[in-house]
């Protein structure tokens, strides 16, 4: 290799290293807490997109309180952090805090929430489309009964909260015009596997002990894991007797479904982070404006997905 | 007072809920035999009231000495982290459920001192360990969902002995228990002694300090116990969500009961009826197919008219009432 082509070789690596990545940037991030698997998911992750692009994280663990994560943003902002990744553990009451942030040129971007704030006072929002995870359950089912009469018992999220809410209307929105498929039950199990169980019961002792249910859609796999036991418990085989279709990818679901009792999840990614850095990269290297709302994938997964491997990847993740 | 009078209104309340569930679910009494144990609604109401009705009789005892105990879910939680936690690392069925146990009882232990012994109200005592537990459990399970797959400690939560889910035995169990050694003892009557006036209580020879330690204790372990049935139910060992505002089932089942929050006399056998009591309305509300927006509405009502009617005042108007609309007026005694 000639000493010229030596030269442009580092040149070029060294100006796709700062334009793929802007290495060492600070990022500050305020995350709501850890009530749930899926959030410690979603700080692991974060951690590791941070890592692996080189970029140094400053986390700061609000424990559900809007005050601490104010705080946090106006700590990140003296700082002066490069870019401020935010969970918002409330919709309303964020936009002092995100004009200071916007007064010191410090892009924010907003993980897996929304705000009501005014959305100039933002870069983007990382997030999933809750409707659309509804959709894709609904469509699985759809497929997968192909015509024939299904009596679907539903199990809501926490009555009222948005999830509960944009999942089942986007389940409804794929069955319409099926009407094959027919939510004859639907209840809430509060998105926990204690409720989820014992409201399964009770839909099986009203179904004549399960035998003219079809299916099962649960607004979340927690839910689902506890209705498995229900289904089992009954004398009946979850995954066969009754289709069990949920949502949120978490690794104990896709034990059920390695062992044959569950059929499909779609998942929620806590991988928020990636798409977030993605944006910021490109904002950092010639000041590209990203969509207000980066939609992340809602990926479907069954049985067919090699799920004890999906199992084995996701355990560590802190779920 | 015979024990059936003193039980009546809570029977009859019962009764009625049963009635007026059928209503809505017509099979509701229908009990089969299938595959080696019984089948039905009323079952289920017997399996899934074990959580509150256990906690009930701990909470019971702790009321009979004006005191309360809100930490029990949170106790709850814990207990049900430490024995899932030492049963995924592999220590055996016996170690694990002794852990926990031993955690309900420290967890009484420091409820019982703050109380008894530093002389800090209950509520306030009790409130501490409610809102630090839940923390203290997800210490434990790392935050996550201890999953774990021991057939033998699942058996405590969904197994059958004898026809019957073992959660039923487990509270009948422990319900005859208590009440029999309070009962058939001095220390029921010790319980409410210091109940309605504990420096008199004292003067008169009774340890107040520790029995009052005791009964949260036991009220420790009760939750300890509840612990241990719902890990063990859904495999799995939840610390955001294991008994979380059961404590508040557990009071009302008290109240339920008949028992005064102001301490002093009380009925174990009450404020079971008092869980099965909530419990019925839980499976009915499922099993009626209304719409989940409802629930808590419809909960809320029912319990409303069931204390209303159980209310002395009510009692008392009623009696005169009808003793007034009598042709030929007895004696009575007016409560």
């Amino acid at each position: 290799m000639t000493r010229k082509t030596l030269m442009m070789t580092a040149a070029a690596l060294a100006v796709s290293a700062t334009s793929a990545m802007a290495e060492g940037e600070v990022v500050g991030f305020s995350q709501i807490g850890s009530e749930s698997g899926w959030r410690a998911a979603e700080t692991t992750l974060t951690r590791q997109q941070a890592e692996e692009r080189g970029i140094e994280l400053q986390f700061s663990d609000a424990q559900q309180r809007q005050e601490n994560q104010i705080a946090a943003i106006r700590s990140f902002i003296a700082q002066g952090v490069d870019a401020i990744l935010l969970a918002p553990v409330v919709a309303t009451g964020w936009d002092s805090v995100l004009q200071e942030a916007q007064e010191a040129e410090i892009p924010v971007v907003l993980l897996d929430r929304q705000v009501d704030s005014a959305d100039d006072l933002y870069l983007t929002a990382v997030g999933s489309d809750l409707v659309h995870e509804g959709e894709v359950a609904g469509q699985w089912l759809v497929d997968e009964v192909a015509g024939e009469e299904c009596r679907v018992v539903e199990l809501q999220g926490t009555t009222g909260s948005s999830p509960a809410i944009d999942r089942k209307t986007g389940f409804e929105n794929a069955i319409e015009g099926h009407d094959n498929i027919e939510i004859v039950r639907s209840q809430t199990g509060d998105f926990t596997r204690a409720q989820g169980k014992e409201v399964m019961e009770s839909f099986l002792q009203a179904e004549s002990g399960g035998q003219e249910i079809c299916a099962l859609y649960a607004h979340n796999d927690d839910m689902a894991v506890g209705a498995i036991q229900a289904v089992k418990e009954a004398g009946l085989k979850p995954g066969e007797d009754i289709l069990i279709v949920s949502i949120d990818a978490v690794p104990d679901i896709f034990q059920a479904m390695a062992a044959g009792e569950a059929n499909a999840t779609v998942e929620l990614t806590p991988n928020m982070a990636g798409p977030a850095f993605d944006a910021l990269a490109a904002y950092w290297a010639d000041g590209t404006t990203p969509e207000k709302f980066i939609q992340t994938e809602s990926k479907l997964f069954t049985q067919a997905d090699d799920p004890q491997g999906e199992y084995d990847r996701r355990k560590g993740l802190g779920y | 007072m015979t024990l059936l009078t003193r039980i009546a209104p809570q029977l009859i309340a019962l009764a009625a809920l049963i009635a007026l569930v059928s209503v809505f679910f017509p099979g509701f009494l229908a009990v089969e035999f299938s595959g080696g144990r019984l089948v039905g609604p009323v079952i289920d109401v017997l399996k899934r009231s074990a959580p509150v009705a256990l906690l009930s009789v701990g909470m019971t005892l702790v009321i009979a000495t004006r005191g309360i105990d809100l930490s029990v879910g949170a106790i709850m939680a814990i207990c049900g982290a430490s024995a899932a936690l030492a049963i995924s690392s592999g220590l055996g069925l016996a170690p694990a459920l002794l852990i926990a146990l031993a955690a309900g009882a420290l967890a009484g232990l420091w409820n019982g001192v703050l109380v008894a012994v530093v002389g800090i109200q209950p509520f306030v005592a009790t409130l501490i360990l409610m809102t630090m537990g839940r923390g203290v459990a997800q210490l434990i399970t790392e935050g996550r969902i201890l999953t774990f797959t021991d057939a033998g400690f699942g058996w405590l939560g969904s197994g059958v002995l004898l026809g019957m889910p073992v959660p039923t035995w487990i509270w009948v169990v422990t319900a005859a228990a208590v009440a029999l050694v309070v009962r058939r003892t001095a220390l029921g009557l010790l319980i409410e002694a210091v109940g309605v006036n504990r420096r008199a209580s004292a003067l008169a020879g009774v340890n107040a300090t520790v029995l009052l330690i005791a009964v949260y204790v036991a009220s420790g372990l009760c939750a300890a116990l509840a612990g241990i049935v719902e890990t063990a139910d859904i495999r799995g060992a939840d610390a955001n969500n294991a008994g979380l505002w059961l404590e508040l089932d557990a009071i009302l089942a008290v109240v339920i009961g008949g028992n005064s929050l102001l301490g002093g006399r009380f009925s174990i056998i009450a404020s079971i009826l008092g869980a099965l009591i909530i419990q019925t309305i839980g499976t009915g509300i499922l099993l009626a197919g209304f719409p989940s927006e409802y629930n808590l509405v419809i909960k809320a009502g029912l319990v409303l008219i069931i204390l209303i009617l159980q209310s002395p005042r009510i009692a008392a108007e009623w009696s005169l009432w009808r003793d007034s609309h009598r042709v030929e007026p007895r004696q009575r005694s007016r409560i």
